[in-house]
């Protein structure tokens, strides 16, 4: 049977009619070690930011479907669990589990909640500076298979952790769907950098649902990446600041191919005094869709909160509808947004090249330059990825 | 080094400049006077070659070419350079590489920006939040790196203090090579409106720009002195100066 056929025809499903049209990953048959992947599958995790032979990772996870192949963290002060045997050790993480997201919110949430394949648990131990990021990969290996993760990962006070995930699928699957839930605890002076990239096939329904809390001091910086064609994302983590001077930073670079629909953005609560929000999104769209969503609710004085998203349209049928929202309760707030979608101004390629660039050096500076939202530590591969994304707007010009 | 020849351009259909004639010799500096909305900008980003400027007649030659068609890039590669007014901003571009690329050697940037109190902002993003002052500093930077035969720099002391006028004045003078006495080459074509870098660079001729024509050539300094005592307008009438001269 073509799924991919089969799947064309999913636009007017509801999402519980749609959940029905995938297999459990629970149901198909799995590698029992990673020594199966073949040399594309092992490629396709380089790109996607998964390295298997560098020494410069704190740790690994990997899960196919709905098996954990590796699970192997050597370095003390980090603990790294199957989220299955974290429940059984932590009497079901009673401090965590579904706090921060409510199992009930959507069909999506509830089909984690009763399928729940596994996922990581991440515990950085109180005043641990981790210097080398922790890699984490779900992957999905089979055709039409539906994935349920939940994972959860705790900061404690004081630590510092980097953890880099990348999603995907394998190189000549079409269909799928991911649904994983995270929640993540960024506890007093705490410091929790997650960098996501994003890589599936072009008929993967991709449904992330993620909650965000900060304690006093403490920061949490995301980075999500997607470069490559996928049929559906919606995702919109939501996270409160709930301590003073806490910070949550959003970085996004978003390319949206033919076909693509990609729903994105942040929700960020500035419950406490002196907290500092910032949503940082940059979209390129070759066809596709972007919508690039931002809401910052300021609860608290002195807070400090931007939103900021900048749309590159370079192929006709291009969508990229930018939503941002500011929402004050206290007078004494500093909130501000700025938006703007479109092409390269013409204006600016041609400041470029009465220096003596010629347009194609130009456009390719100035969407450098646009893709460029400082993200420390992205993987060499995916640097190179960026390049190319580059180069393809340069002849999308 | 510049010669324009019965120069006429059409900006949106509206025709901004009406006949325009000039010439500038190989190290010589030029000042452009005239109200807002007489031309000026437009003469210099036609010259430049911007989208947009259309030239309707006459032709501009540089270094003995014919440059009326030609592309932006070739324009600056034949040794054409432009300090722009109001540049836009660039997102996510650092000074530094864009000084890197106009640049023969690789660490002219960060030279540039030392001798001119600037490595501040190699890291910033280009144009965005400069002070007025900071966009003319960014921009006579790049002219250095990209090194022109002929400058045109549209109000390069506009918007900046006193305190930096002197740096700001200083670039001009290295771009323009006014250190070098004898076979200078670097020319210059400068729009002022106060007249202050008259005070640190000296021009060798001025001419005023009144409603898309040029009306009078001179010495710069007599030239801005009538502009003060009796406005563009009388100037322009006056035809006066330098009887006969011949462009």
């Amino acid at each position: 049977m073509n799924y991919s056929e089969n799947h064309r025809d999913t636009k007017d499903l509801s999402d519980d009619d749609l959940l029905k049209t995938f297999t459990p990953a629970s149901e198909v048959e799995e590698p029992k070690d990673i020594g199966e992947f073949e040399e594309e599958e092992l490629e396709r995790l380089r790109q996607t930011g998964i390295d298997l032979t560098t020494p410069d990772r704190t740790g690994t996870f990997i899960q196919t479907n709905h098996s954990v192949l590796k699970c192997d963290c050597q370095t003390p002060g980090v603990e790294l669990l199957p989220i299955t045997e974290a429940l059984k050790k932590y009497d079901g993480l009673k401090d965590y589990w579904w706090k921060l997201i409510s199992a009930e919110k959507d069909p999506f949430t509830r089909e984690a909640d009763q399928k729940l394949d596994n996922g990581y648990f991440i515990r950085a131990l109180p005043g641990e500076k981790v210097i080398y990021p922790l890699q984490t990969c779900l992957y999905i290996r089979n055709e039409n298979v539906a994935q349920h993760i939940h994972n959860i990962v705790v900061a404690e006070e004081g630590s510092e952790l980097h953890i880099i995930t990348g999603c995907s699928t394998h190189p000549h699957l079409k269909s799928g769907m991911h649904i994983g839930i995270s929640e993540f605890y960024v506890k007093k002076g705490a410091k929790l950098t997650f960098t996501m990239i994003h890589n599936w096939g072009e008929n993967v329904y991709v449904r992330p649902r993620t909650g965000i809390w900060v304690e006093e001091d403490g920061a949490f910086l995301s980075n999500y990446i997607s470069l490559k064609g996928v049929k559906s994302v919606q995702t919109f983590p939501t996270a409160t600041l709930a301590g003073p001077n806490a910070l949550a930073r959003f970085n996004s670079v978003i390319v949206a191919p033919e076909g693509s629909d990609i729903d994105t953005g942040a929700k960020v609560i500035l419950k406490a005094p002196g907290s500092r929000s910032e949503i940082i999104s940059r979209a390129i769209s070759f066809g596709g869709r972007v919508v690039a969503r931002g809401h910052l609710v300021g609860l608290a004085a002195n807070i400090k909160a931007h939103l900021e998203c900048q749309g590159l349209i370079l192929a006709e049928h291009g969508v990229i509808h930018a939503i941002p929202e500011l929402e004050a309760h206290v007078a004494d707030v500093d909130m501000s947004h700025e938006a703007a979608v479109g092409r390269i101004a013409q204006e600016e390629i041609e400041y470029l090249m009465a220096r003596g660039l010629d347009e194609e050096e130009a456009t390719s500076t100035i969407v450098r330059g646009f893709l460029d939202v400082k993200i420390n530590g992205l993987p060499p591969e995916l640097n190179k990825e960026l390049q190319e994304v580059v180069e393809e707007c340069r002849k999308g010009m | 080094m510049l010669q324009i020849e019965d120069l006429w351009v059409e900006v949106q259909g509206r025709e901004i400049l009406k006949g325009i004639n000039l010439q500038i010799k190989p190290g010589e500096t030029h000042c452009l006077f005239g109200k807002n909305g007489s031309g000026k900008t437009t003469l210099l980003v036609t010259l430049m070659g911007f989208s947009g400027y259309k030239v309707k007649h006459g032709r501009i030659l540089f270094k003995g070419e014919d440059i009326t068609h030609m592309p932006i890039n070739e324009r600056a590669k034949l040794g054409l350079g432009l300090s722009f007014q109001r540049p836009p901003t660039l997102r996510g571009v650092k000074l530094k590489n864009l000084l890197a690329l106009y640049s023969k050697e690789s660490d002219a940037g960060s030279q540039l920006a030392l001798a001119y109190n600037f490595e501040d902002f190699l890291g910033r993003q280009v144009n965005l939040g400069f002070s007025g002052g900071e966009i003319k500093k960014s921009e006579l930077l790049q002219l250095l790196a990209q090194s022109p035969d002929l400058s045109l720099l549209d109000e390069p002391e506009s918007g900046v203090d006193i305190e930096n006028l002197d740096v700001i004045c200083q670039m001009i003078r290295k771009l323009l090579q006014k250190e070098v006495r004898k076979n200078r080459r670097k020319s210059g074509l400068i729009i002022t409106h106060t007249g202050l870098i008259l005070n640190y660079v000296n021009a060798d001729r001025g001419h005023v720009m009144l409603n898309g024509q040029i009306y009078c050539h001179g010495n710069p300094l007599d030239i801005f002195e009538r502009i003060k005592n009796y406005g563009y307008e009388e100037c322009a009438k006056c035809h006066l100066f330098e009887q006969g001269f011949k462009i």
